[in-house]
């Protein structure tokens, strides 16, 4: 089947609107979603470039198939950042291709600092996207605080592709810290792990990431702790941290901060457990439930897993000889007994679940009933999010 | 202002519908004495006025959920109300209405610091939630000005922003979770004590939509660390155009403070008279915080001083204490409070790219002269949120309507220069008839078509937010 590659939005509205059954919504191709697979597919590649950046007012506005990588870029040379560290997981899925802006923001994907600055979603200013029926549809804008009628912007951040084929986003940005500083622990168990953690965000040390790579992934488990900011301030809240968390163990100082590449795109699971057949899950929970949540599942199942934002988010990943449907309703289980959610990432086989955490009768209403108002046909990456 | 006409049908059945609510709810929970649902006939955007049919103060999820099935039933339209704080009229009754007040819910539910979340019941005010946490370190970011009134209900309807939100995010972005009741009285949790809520972020859309999606009766919200201390510097400039850039170059630098107030002349002289905070006489001026340590201050008041004085400032005053804090602050919060001094004032909300602040600010002195019209502008610069104040005399016969051409334009404007109506305020039936400036009518229809999921029969504040012969067809 060819592709249908638009190369404007109104082209995009065009092909949407003749399009005869479900297609598939590709940016970069980075994220596998292989129950659609046949379908046709429907690549936003050509919708590429940056319309607009300010960097005096913080704001970005690209076609939604620019890579990522262009937008970093370019932010760079003015000393800015997409503040929610978008990841980058094609070391882990061994997907190779150009994650786009259109896809980070479609699936909401944030790293680290998203405990302190927010998700994708918290710095999407204003999106055109083109829905079902190929209307071309806006919301939002391009200003920092903008409550003019409903929040579709939210809406369709994170909403991976099922309302509408996204065509252009406007995103807030913010400053490179002049200065990071990384706060360590090494050889913590996952409980106390998380609650040095959680002391270091509780402190009022501004602090923008805070990971735990635990013993099924490292030989010695090792706990960060991120500050950033200018070089004295830094260095300052380096050392309070430092005197906070000894009570937890040896604590140690870098100025590396490499570490954190490594954790947001999982390359730590890529090098010590790639291999044909492997599955990965994102937990969101309760920080303090997550470790309890953690021994239990490993003690049924030989997974590998690792604590970002605190404990509030795991990562986990399972090899082909684990049985992944049982152990994908154990994580769904586990985050609806406590509260939270698990969501399959990527499988290199085809899994019989349900992706997303199934969502409560009042709200899997809503939920259709909106899909009904932006896809009446049921064409848009139909069945992805369930 | 144009109110849809009431349903005679439902105003004759008065008594049978207080009747049916006064069985689900304890004694004096409502309230149908013509003399006191005065009360709630408007909220702070006090130009309308209408006493509703009833009003209803539910103390539990469970009695809200009763009050919501039997309007349900009998199919009576219900004006969710916070603190009445709004400055957009989005309580704003109609006289076949049932305000649903979230007084009586005012409980800490869950008080969490190791996960770093508060659980508290929606009528509980912004600041009695900082309250809850503050003696052990914490605090509660978005800080709207109504502050000591407003109520969480209110601030997730409208997605109220605050001072402080350059740095710490407005209502959305520290919102965890909702217990939600729908216009037919089904209850609904959204999200919890953990980051994003799941499925399509519907916890994003409920916050912002103004009441009319469902009534969120307990909110789960992030909770900060204070920081070790907080310190402004002010900045006095002699033209509003090098302010603005001055702006600009201040969160281009990397720093990121707090807040960035502006105020201009009109607001100075006016709030000198009024509080005597001792403000350089200039013409514009800006009032700049930062958090830290008593170091991280000094060293990030220095970079924004050295910055400031590229812009030949007239006067610097960087705070050394509380008590010079206080000083600064002082005009500053007493800003409102002094322009109605001198007279009724509509305060706008638009928000713009900081980069047009300069061209902004001169338009909108033009257009003051050219209505005459006195414009005051004192507002959160650093994220672009506008809040100018035109004064007019609501006895003086056209004066109000005037003002209310005067600042259609000025809103106009802020949409041409890519900016939006409102910031932080919300639409309510204020800026109602200005949406299709900034949408078109597909961009509108899909907002209306999200209320028609949540509340098909249109009954939750059904003449706000949208144009009312936008809405018409829908609204039954």
């Amino acid at each position: 089947m060819t592709k249908l590659i638009p190369q404007s939005e109104q082209e995009l509205a065009d092909l949407v609107r003749a399009a005869d059954g479900p297609v598939r919504i590709v940016g970069g191709g980075t994220r596998s979603a292989e129950q659609l697979a046949g379908r046709q597919e429907l690549s936003t590649t050509s919708l590429s470039g940056i319309t607009l950046y300010e960097p005096g007012a913080l704001t970005l506005v690209a076609q939604a198939g620019t890579p990522v990588g262009e937008i970093e870029a370019v932010l760079r040379a003015e000393n800015q950042m997409l503040a929610f560290e978008p990841y980058d997981l094609s070391d882990v899925t061994r997907v190779k291709g150009a994650s786009t802006i259109g896809g980070v923001v479609a699936t909401n994907a944030s790293g680290a600092r998203r405990v302190q600055a927010g998700a994708a979603r918290d710095f999407l200013l204003g999106v055109r996207f083109v829905d079902g029926q190929g209307q071309v549809l806006k919301n939002g804008g391009r200003v920092m605080k903008n409550v003019t009628g409903y929040d579709l912007v939210k809406l369709m951040a994170g909403s991976w592709g099922t309302l509408g084929v996204l065509s252009e986003v406007s995103l807030k940005v913010l400053p490179m810290p002049e200065h990071v500083m990384t706060v360590g622990i090494v050889g913590l168990s996952d409980e106390n792990a998380v609650a040095a953690m959680s002391a270091a965000l509780g402190s009022p040390f501004d602090v923008t990431g805070a990971v735990h790579a635990p013993a099924c992934i490292e030989e010695e488990p090792f706990t960060m702790v991120r500050i950033e900011g200018f070089e004295n301030s830094v260095r300052y809240r380096a050392e309070k941290l430092k005197d906070l968390l000894g009570r937890f163990g040896e604590v140690i100082t870098s100025e590396n901060a490499e570490g954190w590449k490594v954790m947001r795109d999982m390359v730590t699971f890529s090098q010590s457990a790639r291999g044909p057949g492997g599955a990965f899950w994102q937990l969101s929970l309760k920080p303090s439930d997550a470790a309890p949540i953690m021994a239990g599942i490993s003690d049924q199942f030989d997974v590998q897993f690792c604590y970002d934002w605190g404990g509030g988010r795991v990562w986990v990943w399972a090899g082909e000889d684990v049985d992944q449907e049982a152990l994908h309703g154990a994580l769904q289980d586990n985050a609806a007994r406590v509260g939270g959610h698990a969501t399959l990432i990527h499988s290199e086989t085809a899994l019989a679940v349900p992706k997303f955490q199934p969502l409560s009768p009042a709200l899997s209403r809503l939920t259709q009933g909106l899909r009904q108002k932006f896809d009446p046909r049921g064409i848009l990456n139909p069945g992805l999010m369930e | 202002m144009q109110m849809p006409t009431p349903d005679q049908g439902i105003v004759a059945r008065k008594d049978h519908i207080v009747a049916r609510l006064e069985a689900v709810l304890p004694r004096g929970a409502v309230v149908h004495d013509p003399i006191q649902t005065r009360a709630y006939e408007c909220d702070a955007l006090t130009a309308y006025k209408c006493p509703p049919l009833c009003a209803v103060l539910p103390a539990s999820t469970d009695e809200v959920a009763a009050v919501m099935r039997i309007c349900h039933e009998e199919g009576v339209p219900v004006v969710p109300r916070g603190a009445g704080t709004s400055l957009a009229g989005g309580a704003l009754p109609t006289a076949d209405s049932v305000i649903l007040g979230v007084a009586r819910l005012n409980d800490v539910l869950e008080t969490d610091y190791d996960n770093r979340f508060i659980q508290v019941q929606s009528g509980r005010t912004n600041l009695s939630v900082t309250g809850a946490v503050e003696e052990d370190g914490f605090f509660y970011a978005p800080d709207p000005s109504s502050q000591l009134a407003c109520a969480i209900a209110g601030n997730i309807a409208m997605n109220s922003g605050g001072a402080h939100c350059l740095k710490y995010g407005v209502t959305t972005n520290n919102l965890l979770g909702v217990t939600m009741v729908m216009a037919d009285g089904e209850v609904v949790q959204i999200g919890g004590a953990y980051l994003d809520a799941g499925g399509l972020d519907l916890l994003g859309l409920i916050c912002g939509s103004e009441g009319q999606l469902g009534i969120v009766t307990e909110a789960t919200l992030r909770i900060l660390a204070k920081p070790e201390g907080a310190r402004p510097v002010l900045v006095g400039f002699d033209s509003n155009e090098v302010a603005g850039h001055c702006v600009s170059d201040i969160i281009k630098s990397g720093i990121l403070p707090v807040a960035i107030e502006f105020m201009d002349r009109p607001c100075i002289r006016a709030t000198e008279a009024f509080a005597g905070a001792g403000y350089p006489d200039c013409e514009a001026l800006l009032i700049i915080e930062v958090e830290g340590s008593d170091a991280e201050i000094d060293d990030q008041l220095a970079r924004i001083v050295e910055i400031a004085k590229r812009h030949n400032p007239v006067e610097v005053r960087e705070s050394n204490s509380a008590e010079e804090s206080a000083a600064i602050w002082l005009g500053r919060k007493s800003a409102f409070g002094a322009m109605g001094q001198i007279n009724d004032y509509m305060c706008l909300d638009g928000t713009i790219p900081v980069n047009e602040l300069p061209l902004v600010l001169r338009r909108i002195s033009e257009m003051s002269k050219d209505y005459g019209l006195d414009v005051g502008n004192v507002f959160h610069a650093g994220d672009g949120n506008m809040h100018p104040l035109i004064l007019f005399d609501a006895n003086k016969p056209g004066d109000l309507e005037k003002c209310e051409a005067l600042g259609a334009d000025i809103l106009t404007l802020c949409v041409e220069v890519g900016g939006c109506l409102t910031g932080e305020h919300g639409v309510g039936v204020e800026k109602r008839d200005l949406m299709a400036k900034q949408y078109g009518p597909e961009d509108l229809d899909i907002q209306m078509a999200v209320k028609d999921v949540f509340d098909p029969k249109w009954l939750l504040n059904p003449a706000k937010v949208f144009p009312l012969e936008a809405s018409e067809g829908r609204r039954g």
